[in-house]
């Protein structure tokens, strides 16, 4: 599989691409469907996602609970706005952390590519308070010691 | 912890969220601070000082003034964040490629 491409699109936007060996169906379903999506939604290692919510229509709700098993955990909440099946989603998402982050607008689209698919994900880039008020969470708490943690540059 | 409590503390409050996106886009003074917003100096400055306590700004003496800048955790934040969000989305998406092979697995079992 090719790598996963990164990059930001203006100060306002992050765009992701990966490809996937498997239909564009299969990997849309992946997004949708609870029981595959809490299989591989988790992040850094270490964490799992005990409650998944995905009403797949729009104006759905989506709830995702993580937690690391360790007492640190956070949660995000989010509304469908347009499903196109197997070919987008559209959705708006935010942090709990525990105050809520600005909303999230995120367009996933899924590609035929060949044999496989190619997903290409357009989000919102986070304003600087709520990226730092995401980094100082749990969140990066399993992520490698590479990552210089808040707290040692107080 | 004592250091996170004060960071999520100093960032609940939107006027120091403005504050810190404004120091974003480079260095400036009380006085330029203050300016957007319909508040005092010295309101301004009880912001500043807990953003200072909270380790998100620090300030330097210039003559009369003491302009405030982010602290390096604030200016690294954008490049830290983007690198948290690939490494997360990179695992997640290694394990979807599984999930993935699973469905095209069962599948094919079901056809047989």
């Amino acid at each position: 599989m090719s790598k996963m491409t990164l990059k930001t699109e203006g100060d306002k936007y992050v765009i992701v691409t990966r490809r996937f060996a498997a239909s564009p169906e299969a990997v849309y379903r992946a997004h949708i469907e609870p029981a595959l999506v809490q299989k591989w939604m988790l992040g850094p290692e270490g964490w799992t996602m005990p409650v998944c919510i995905n009403e797949g229509k729009p104006g759905g709700k989506i709830r995702y609970e993580w937690t690391n098993g360790k007492g640190q955990g956070f949660y995000l909440t989010g509304e469908f706005l347009e499903l196109q099946p197997y070919s987008r989603i559209v959705h708006v998402e935010r942090m709990h952390l525990p105050n809520p982050t600005p909303d999230n607008h995120v367009e996933t689209r899924f590609e035929p590519d060949g044999t496989g698919t190619l997903m290409t994900m357009r989000m919102t880039l986070p304003d600087a308070a709520t990226r730092a008020a995401m980094l100082s969470t749990g969140m990066e708490k399993g992520m490698e010691a590479s990552y210089v943690r808040l707290e040692t540059l107080l | 912890m004592d250091n996170l409590d004060a960071a999520f503390t100093a960032l609940a409050d939107p006027t120091r969220r403005a504050i810190l996106a404004r120091l974003a886009r480079g260095e400036a003074t009380v006085t330029q601070l203050a300016k957007p917003f319909a508040m005092t100096q010295p309101a301004i400055s009880q912001h500043l000082k807990v953003l200072e306590g909270a380790g998100l700004i620090v300030s330097r003496v210039d003559g009369t003034k003491r302009p405030r800048r982010l602290a390096r955790s604030g200016i690294e934040a954008l490049d830290q964040w983007l690198a948290m969000l690939r490494k997360g989305l990179e695992k997640s998406y290694d394990r979807l490629d599984e999930v993935l092979a699973a469905m095209e697995h069962k599948k094919k079992g079901e056809v047989q």
